[in-house]
């Protein structure tokens, strides 16, 4: 059955279990977007200490891509330099387009994401995350900087 | 006159055709309704055989097209109680006459100080329209509340509702939640403070009979693809003198008498509001999609989809789903935002597309009713007169399908 393609256990677990879903006290940067496919919202905060993503955290609502996406994002981007990080977002980004080959040891658990390309409409949801921490990483490091679609 | 759905169903050619393999369960008509065999014929026979602008030939097929234009323009008037074709006002939809009242009557007559009054319940389009016109003109905007079912709280509409309110807008149906507003309860306080009031009929015209004579309201706006007709069809019903005394909204050709280099010189309404060359095939659609819905009957419709709405609402009721907006059906109509168990509506809306069932997800341009109910969205099934039990079967096995998925 084609949902197989999208709800992937890995995506279920995510969403029922997220990581690093929390405040993140100290951040550097804080940013917050809302899915222009609207009913999804997600916070990212990070710390980056001396080019490097220390901690990411995110917070918010809505469906089981934006929310496993985030939870994922969270996990592949701690440790990352942020060079690092935003070349993987951009990846992701193109992955998502179908550019970019969906494979394992570049993407982890993110390769899950990859049937969300079978539905054009649910990319938006898989992507918000990631175009949160674009603008967590490349604000003017400043907390709390607020953007939305 | 017995209602034969599946008669009604086979004048919908889209409904004959299969999405990978499924029927078409199209449970969306609140976004678009489709349309029957009868309004394309019309629309495309236009362009076929009378296409010509309107008002202005002297030859033959000019003739035709204007008789058309202006033939579907009295149709609608009769469809909705008008006293006369020239108190219905052409435009592409509600949102372009809601804007249409909210500048050429909002801000010519609204002062610093005086109120509009909306309500929480209000599609973005009897918002956002209202709230530039109080910036222009210091006017400031006011909202009914609603209770926790749905329904408007009229408990302190005494202090809403006064000397100051110089208009009330609100929606005759609620396409977030399907409640029907006390219309003429509404209406009789509004005159009685001195206020107008506008009815946005977007989902009320399609789904209820209408009498504007007899409902009382100042403005009715209506949308075509709503009911059955083409899209950029519609209009806006105004009281005659209210028309009179209103500036025009857009300027252009054919709304003129005469045109100096230092100003110019209007028609009458309704032309007057009506620049440029119409959306003339379009309006003709939807004369053709009124005479459809008058051959059915607005009150067979609307006792068919009650009945249908209690059945789906009994049924999401007993799956688990949490419904949005008033279950009492005597108050409401079929558009039903519900939440099914914690599945967010994103994801239901998938999985009931794979099963071929067309829903709504998301905030469904009514993010004050998503705000005051907190959640981020709803999933809604919105009911016409060509929906089925069998379709209401097939969203409720949709959602055990995702309900399994997301083992809850």
């Amino acid at each position: 059955m084609a949902l197989d393609d999208i709800y992937k256990e890995v995506i279920l677990d995510h969403y029922k279990s997220p990581r690093n879903k929390r405040e993140l006290p100290g951040a550097t940067a804080t940013c917050h977007r809302n899915n222009p496919l609207c009913g999804d919202e997600i916070e990212v905060a990070v710390t980056v200490d001396d080019g490097m993503v220390t901690a990411a955290t995110f917070q918010g609502a809505g469906c089981s891509i934006s929310q496993s996406s985030a939870s994922m994002m969270t996990e592949a981007v701690t440790g990352r330099k942020v060079d690092d990080a935003l070349g993987l977002a951009a990846s992701f980004r193109g992955m998502m387009a179908g550019e970019v080959e969906p494979d394992e040891d570049t993407f982890g658990d993110l390769v899950a994401l990859k049937g969300v390309v079978k539905y054009p409409i649910r990319i938006k949801c898989a992507v918000l995350a990631w175009d949160v921490l674009q603008d967590a990483l490349q604000g003017d490091g400043a907390a709390s900087g607020a953007h939305e679609h | 006159m017995s209602f034969d759905v599946d008669a009604i169903r086979r004048d919908f050619p889209i409904l004959s055709r299969e999405i990978d393999g499924r029927r078409l369960v199209y449970l969306d008509s609140a976004a678009t309704s489709q349309k029957p065999q009868a309004v394309i014929d019309a629309e495309l026979d236009f362009y076929r055989l009378h296409n010509a602008n309107a008002h202005r030939g002297i030859y033959t097929l000019a003739e035709e097209a204007t008789e058309l234009f202006e033939g579907a323009r009295a149709t609608i008037a009769r469809f909705l109680g008008a006293p006369s074709p020239e108190t219905i006002v052409y435009t592409r939809g509600t949102t372009e006459s809601i804007n249409l009242v909210a500048h050429g009557w909002g801000r010519k007559f609204l002062r610093p100080g005086d109120e509009v009054l909306l309500t929480d319940m209000e599609h973005h389009s009897n918002i956002v329209p209202w709230q530039f016109t109080a910036q222009a003109t210091g006017a400031t905007l006011r909202y009914i509340p609603l209770t926790d079912d749905g329904l408007l709280d009229l408990s302190d509409l005494g202090s809403l509702l006064t000397g100051r309110t110089k208009i009330l807008s609100v929606t005759g149906m609620s396409n977030a939640l399907g409640t029907f507003p006390p219309l003429r309860e509404l209406i009789d306080a509004a005159h009685a403070v001195g206020a107008l009031v506008l009815v946005d009929g977007a989902q009320f015209v399609p789904h209820h009979a209408v009498d504007v004579q007899d409902l009382g309201c100042d403005f009715l706006t209506f949308s075509g693809h709503k009911m059955l007709g083409p899209t950029a069809s519609g209009g806006l019903y105004g009281r005659a003198d209210l028309l009179d005394a209103m500036d025009p909204f857009l300027g252009g050709g054919e709304m003129i008498f005469e045109v100096f280099q230092d100003r110019s010189t209007f028609k009458e309404p309704p032309y007057k509001f009506e620049a440029g060359t119409m959306n003339l095939a379009q309006q003709v659609g939807l004369g053709a999609a009124v005479r459809y819905l008058e051959g059915v009957g607005m009150e067979a419709i609307r006792r068919h989809e009650e009945e249908l709405t209690a059945y789906a609402i009994d049924g999401l009721l007993e799956a688990g789903a949490r419904i949005i907006g008033p279950k009492d059906t005597s108050v409401r109509g079929g558009e039903i935002s519900f939440w099914y168990r914690d599945v967010h509506p994103h994801d239901v809306a998938t999985i009931l597309s794979e099963e071929g069932v067309a829903v709504r997800a998301g905030h469904h341009c009514a993010q004050l009713v998503m705000r005051r109910f907190e959640v981020p969205a709803t999933t809604r099934a919105s009911l016409y007169l060509y929906n089925t039990k069998q379709d209401v079967d097939a969203l409720l096995d949709g959602l055990e399908k995702a309900g399994a998925i997301f083992a809850l």
